[in-house]
C-alpha cells in the first residue's frame, strides 16, 4: 500500500499546516459563467497566499456528460497512467478519456487526464450504490497505485488545482474556457510542505468540494474518529478530515446538512442547557455521539455540492468569512475587499457568526433554519 | 522457642526542640501510635521512635513547631542492590514469618510515564484561547454512545431524533472520586466525598462496603460498587446510585482479594456489609460467579435488569499484560464504562510484594486499550476511566490525550483531606482520621471542612485544565480525547513510544 502522506507531508509533521484565502460565488438562478471574477478576487487576496498551492472547483461545467462521474487524475509515476487506465477499464465504464487541456508550461506540472465514467452496473433505484462504487475506486487508486492521484470525482463538476498562484493555475488550466454556475476557489500559504499538486485545495470527493482556511487543534481526535468509520486520512490535512466528516454525516448517516454543521461547530453546553427539552436532547445527543467530529480551533470553510454553496466558521470565529449578495449572485470570501473588487456595489454584505452555517441554494438563499423538533420519544 | 530480639532500627527519629516545647501534650494526644508519651514524675515529653511512621500529624499540630521528624541517620552501608528497604524487609520477615503488609500505592521510582510526556501549545498558526475571556468546556458524559444518530427529516420539514442514547453520567469536570469502602475509611470520609461530588457535579464511588442510608440523598452523584464479596448488595442498594461498578480487580493488588480485619468491622459496618460484628470481611480474589467473559456478561445484564436499564454499568480491572484484549471483551460483555486501574493504584491494605510488582503502568495500559478499541471500531461503545496515581491536572490532561474520558482520584482526594501517604492504612490507626473506623480518631475528619477541601481541589484542577486546553487552542475537552498529537515524549525508548502512540519531543 502506497503512503500518500509521504508526498503530502514529507517532513512527517503531525499534519499539513497552512493558511489561506477563500472565495466562492454561486448564481442562484443557475446561469453559467466563466470564472473571471473569482480569479480577479483571488488576486486581490495575494497577501494570504505564497504561491505554493491554489485551486478552483467549478459546478455545471460538463453539461455534455452531466450524468457521468468526471475523474480528474494526476500521474506522477512512469507507469501510473497505464495501471490506472487498466484499473478504470476493469471496474468502470469509461465513456471518454482525454488529456486535460492546459495552457503554457508550468514547472513540475504532472501529467493530468480526465475520464468520464459510469459504474458498470447501474442500479437505478439506488444512486448511493453508484456513489459507493466510485468512492471505492478513488480510494483504491489513491492508496494503491503508485504515482496516480484522483483529485476530482463528481458529476458535472471538476476541480483544477496545483502549485502556483491562483492566477497561474487558472491560466494553466485555461479556466476561461469553462462555464459554471458556481465556483469555489482557494489560495494557499502552507508552512510545512514544499507544495505538491495534489495537496492544493479544493479537496473533493464525489459531489463534495471543500476549501478551508484554518488549523484544527482537534485534528488528532477528528482523524481517530473518522478512522473508526473506515476513512484513511492519507493527506494529513484538516480539509480532508472536514470533507470526510461531511461525507460520513450527510451521506452515510443521513444527517441534514444544517445539523451536520452543528456537529462540526456545536452550540456551547450552556446554550444547549437552556433549550427546550426536545431540542436539548437532540443537540446533547449529537454532541455526545459525534464529539470526536467537533472541529476545534480556527477555521472557515466553503463547502460546495451540486446546487449548493455553504459557508461555515468555527464556533468562536477565529478565521474570517464574509458573505455578500448582489442581484442573483451570492458571494463568500475571506475578505470583503475581494468581493468589492469584482462587484463594487452590493445589495447586502455581512460577516458570518461563529458556528453559523450559510447555505446558498439555487433559487433560494437561507441561513440555517432547523425546524422545530418533533416526535421525540 | 526463644523470643526473637528485633534487629530493626526505627526508620524515623523524633527531635524535640527543648527551647520551643511548652509541654502542652498536644502531640501525645494527636499521635495514634503512642510515639509521644508524657512522664508526669519528671514532667517531660519522651519519644518512642520505633513506633513513628512519619505521618507528620504531630508536626502540623504542635503549636510551637518544636518537632522535627528525621530519617534515622543510622542506616546500613549504601548499596544499590541491597537497599535499606530490602534489608529491613528481610529482617522483618525473618522475625515474624509473615507476608509484609502495606497501604496506599506502589512507591517505586521507575513507573511514572506522565512525567515523560509533555503537552503542546498553540503558536502563530492557530491562536490559543484565554479561559478568562472565552468559554472552555470540560463537561464530560460517560456511557455507551451510539455508532450513529438517526434523524428523521423531510427537507424543510420537521426533524425528529430517533436515537435514544444509553444512560449517561454527566460530569462537570472529568474527575471522579475513586472507590474507597466504608470500612476501609469511615463515614465522615464518605460524607465528605459524597457531598463534594454532589456539589461540584461529579461522582463518588462507594467501594465495596455498601452505602450508609444517611448518604442516600446524594444518590444522583454516587457510583455503587459490586465486588467479589458482594457485601451489602441488594436491590435497594443497587438502585441508590447513578451507576454501578463491578470491581474485578484493583491496581494496588491485581489478582488478590480484600480483607477487612474483624477489629474494623464495627456495628454500622457489619450492618451495611450484612455480616456479624467483629468477623473478618473477606472478598475472594475472583468473583466466584465470574470465571470467564460470558459470566461477566451475565452479571452486567443481571445488574441492568435489577435497575431497569436506567444506569450505566462499569467494569473495573487492574491494568495487566493483556488489558487491551480484556477490555475488548468487556465492551462485548455490554459494559458501558471500563475502569482501568494502574500499578500506582492505592489500597487500604495489600501485600507489599503484590503492590510493588504486579500490574503495569496505567499510561501504557490506557494507550493500548484506547488503540485496540479504536482499531476494532468499538471505542464509541464504551467510556474509559483511568485511575492509579493521578496526581495533578497535568496528569488528567495527559490521560485524556492518551484516550481516557475521565479519571478517578483516590489518593489525591485523601491527600486533600489530610493524608500524608505514610502507607500505614492497614493498621486502622490513621492519624489523620481517614483510614480508620475508630469512632474517636474518625472525628478528626470534619465532613464540612473535608468536603470544602475536596471541592477546592476539583475547582483548582478544573481551572488548570481549562488553561492548558486554551493554550492548545481548544475550547472543548472532547477535542483532546485521544488526541495524542498534543503529546510528545522525552527520554523514552522506541518500544515505549510505540505503545504510547506518541512521538519523541522535537519530532
Ligand atoms: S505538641 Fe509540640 S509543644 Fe506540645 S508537647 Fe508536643 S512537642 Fe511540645
Ligand atoms: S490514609 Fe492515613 S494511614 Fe493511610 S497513608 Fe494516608 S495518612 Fe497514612
Amino acid at each position: 500500500m502506497r503512503d500518500l502522506s509521504r508526498i503530502s507531508n514529507p517532513y512527517r509533521d503531525d499534519k499539513v499546516i497552512d493558511s489561506c484565502s477563500l472565495f466562492g460565488v454561486i448564481d442562484l438562478e443557475g446561469r453559467r459563467f466563466p470564472p473571471k471574477a473569482p480569479i480577479k478576487a483571488m488576486d486581490i487576496m495575494s497577501e494570504r497566499v505564497n504561491g505554493l498551492g491554489a485551486g478552483f472547483a467549478g459546478y455545471g461545467i460538463y453539461p455534455e456528460y452531466r450524468d457521468a462521474y468526471a475523474l480528474h487524475v494526476m500521474f506522477m509515476g512512469r507507469d501510473a497512467k497505464g495501471r490506472t487506465e487498466e484499473f478504470l477499464k476493469k471496474n468502470l465504464r469509461v465513456l471518454m478519456a482525454e488529456e486535460m487541456p492546459t495552457g503554457k508550461e508550468m514547472r513540475d506540472a504532472p501529467l493530468i487526464w480526465r475520464y468520464f465514467v459510469e459504474p458498470k452496473i447501474v442500479n437505478d433505484k439506488c444512486s448511493e450504490d453508484s456513489d459507493n462504487q466510485i468512492v471505492e475506486c478513488v480510494m483504491k487508486v489513491n492508496n494503491g497505485i503508485e504515482g496516480a492521484y484522483i483529485f476530482s470525482s463528481g458529476k458535472d463538476m471538476g476541480v483544477f488545482k496545483g502549485v502556483g498562484y491562483p492566477s497561474e493555475i487558472a491560466e494553466y488550466f485555461c479556466l476561461d474556457e469553462y462555464e459554471g454556475y458556481m465556483w469555489i476557489c482557494h489560495g494557499r500559504f502552507p508552512t510545512n510542505t514544499p507544495g505538491w499538486w495534489g495537496g492544493a485545495h479544493p479537496f473533493n470527493i464525489l459531489d463534495w468540494s471543500v476549501a478551508h482556511n484554518g488549523e484544527l487543534s482537534s485534528y488528532g481526535t477528528n482523524r481517530n474518529f473518522l478512522e473508526m468509520y473506515g476513512y484513511r486520512c492519507t493527506m494529513q490535512t484538516d480539509t480532508e478530515v472536514i470533507a470526510y466528516a461531511l461525507d460520513l454525516l450527510v451521506r452515510r448517516h443521513k444527517i441534514p446538512i444544517g445539523l451536520a454543521a452543528k456537529i462540526l461547530a456545536p452550540p456551547f453546553w450552556n446554550e444547549i442547557d437552556s433549550m427546550d427539552s426536545k431540542e436539548r436532547t437532540l443537540y446533547a445527543t449529537l454532541r455526545q455521539v459525534y464529539g470526536g467530529l467537533l472541529m476545534n480551533g480556527p477555521f472557515s470553510i466553503i463547502i460546495a455540492r451540486s446546487g449548493e454553496m455553504m459557508g461555515l466558521a468555527d464556533r468562536i470565529k477565529l478565521r474570517p468569512l464574509t458573505a455578500a449578495i448582489k442581484d442573483n449572485l451570492l458571494y463568500l470570501s475571506s475578505e470583503e475587499a475581494a468581493v468589492r473588487s469584482v462587484s463594487p456595489s452590493l445589495d447586502r454584505v455581512w460577516n458570518l457568526r461563529g458556528g453559523e452555517l450559510l447555505i446558498g441554494r439555487l433559487r433560494s438563499v437561507k441561513t440555517l433554519e432547523i425546524p422545530p423538533v418533533v416526535g421525540l420519544h | 522457642m526463644k523470643r526473637i530480639k528485633t534487629y530493626l532500627q526505627p526508620e524515623y527519629v523524633i527531635e524535640r526542640l527543648k527551647d520551643r516545647c511548652n509541654k502542652c501534650k498536644i502531640c501525645v494526644r494527636e499521635c495514634t501510635y503512642n510515639v509521644h508519651i508524657y512522664n508526669p514524675k519528671r514532667d517531660e515529653i519522651l519519644s518512642r521512635d520505633e513506633y513513628c511512621v512519619n505521618c507528620q500529624r504531630c508536626v502540623v499540630f504542635c503549636p510551637t513547631k518544636a518537632i522535627r521528624v528525621r530519617k534515622n541517620p543510622n542506616t546500613y552501608r549504601e548499596n544499590y542492590h541491597w537497599t535499606e528497604e530490602v534489608i529491613r524487609s528481610i529482617k522483618q520477615q525473618a522475625e515474624t514469618g509473615r507476608i509484609l503488609l502495606t497501604g496506599m500505592g506502589c512507591d517505586k521510582p521507575h513507573l511514572t510515564y506522565w512525567d515523560r510526556l509533555l503537552l503542546n501549545a498553540s503558536q502563530v498558526t492557530n491562536p490559543s484561547i484565554d479561559p478568562l475571556r472565552e468559554p472552555i468546556e470540560i463537561r464530560t458524559y460517560l456511557g455507551k454512545k451510539s455508532e450513529h444518530v438517526n434523524i428523521n427529516y423531510k427537507d424543510g420539514g420537521d426533524i425528529s431524533l430517533e436515537t435514544e442514547l444509553a444512560p449517561q453520567l454527566r460530569l462537570e469536570t472529568p474527575i471522579l472520586f475513586a472507590a474507597m469502602s466504608f470500612g476501609a475509611v469511615n463515614l465522615n470520609v464518605h460524607r465528605a466525598l459524597a457531598r463534594a461530588a454532589a456539589e461540584y457535579g461529579t461522582y463518588f464511588n462507594t467501594g465495596e462496603g455498601g452505602l450508609h442510608p444517611s448518604l442516600y440523598k446524594y444518590s444522583d452523584h454516587i457510583i455503587i460498587q459490586v465486588a467479589s464479596g458482594r457485601f451489602g448488595v441488594n436491590a435497594e442498594y443497587l438502585n441508590k446510585g447513578a451507576a454501578i461498578e463491578i470491581k474485578i480487580g484493583q491496581g494496588a493488588k491485581p489478582g488478590i482479594g480484600g480483607h477487612l480485619p474483624g477489629e474494623k468491622v464495627r456495628e454500622e459496618i457489619a450492618k451495611l456489609r450484612m455480616i456479624p460484628v467483629g468477623t473478618d470481611a473477606l472478598s475472594p480474589a475472583p468473583h466466584h460467579d465470574i470465571y470467564s467473559i460470558e459470566d461477566l456478561k451475565q452479571l452486567v445484564h443481571a445488574l441492568k435488569e435489577a435497575t431497569d436499564y436506567t444506569k450505566p454499568v462499569a467494569v473495573k480491572i487492574a491494568a495487566v499484560h493483556n488489558s487491551a484484549a480484556i477490555a475488548s471483551g468487556i465492551v462485548r460483555a455490554d459494559a458501558d464504562i471500563i475502569v482501568l486501574d494502574g500499578v500506582r493504584g492505592s489500597t487500604g491494605a495489600a501485600p507489599k510484594v503484590i503492590r510493588d510488582n504486579v500490574g503495569i503502568p496505567i499510561e501504557l495500559a490506557l494507550a493500548s486499550v484506547d488503540k485496540r478499541l479504536r482499531d476494532e471500531g468499538i471505542r464509541n461503545e464504551v467510556s474509559i476511566i483511568v485511575s492509579g496515581g493521578i496526581r495533578s491536572s497535568a496528569d488528567v490532561v495527559k490521560a485524556i490525550a492518551l484516550g481516557a474520558d475521565a479519571v478517578y482520584i483516590g489518593t489525591a482526594a485523601l491527600v486533600a483531606m489530610g493524608c500524608t501517604l505514610c502507607q500505614r492504612c492497614y493498621t486502622g490507626r490513621c492519624p489523620w482520621g481517614i483510614a480508620t473506623t475508630d469512632p474517636e480518631i474518625s472525628k478528626r475528619i470534619d465532613p464540612d471542612v473535608a468536603s470544602a477541601r475536596l471541592k477546592n481541589l476539583l475547582q483548582a484542577w478544573s481551572m488548570e485544565i481549562k488553561e492548558i486546553l486554551g493554550g492548545m487552542g481548544m475550547n472543548a475537552i472532547e477535542s483532546l480525547r485521544g488526541n495524542r498529537l498534543q503529546l510528545r515524549a522525552v527520554g523514552l525508548n522506541d518500544a515505549e513510544l510505540k505503545v504510547l502512540g506518541v512521538k519523541a519531543a522535537g519530532e
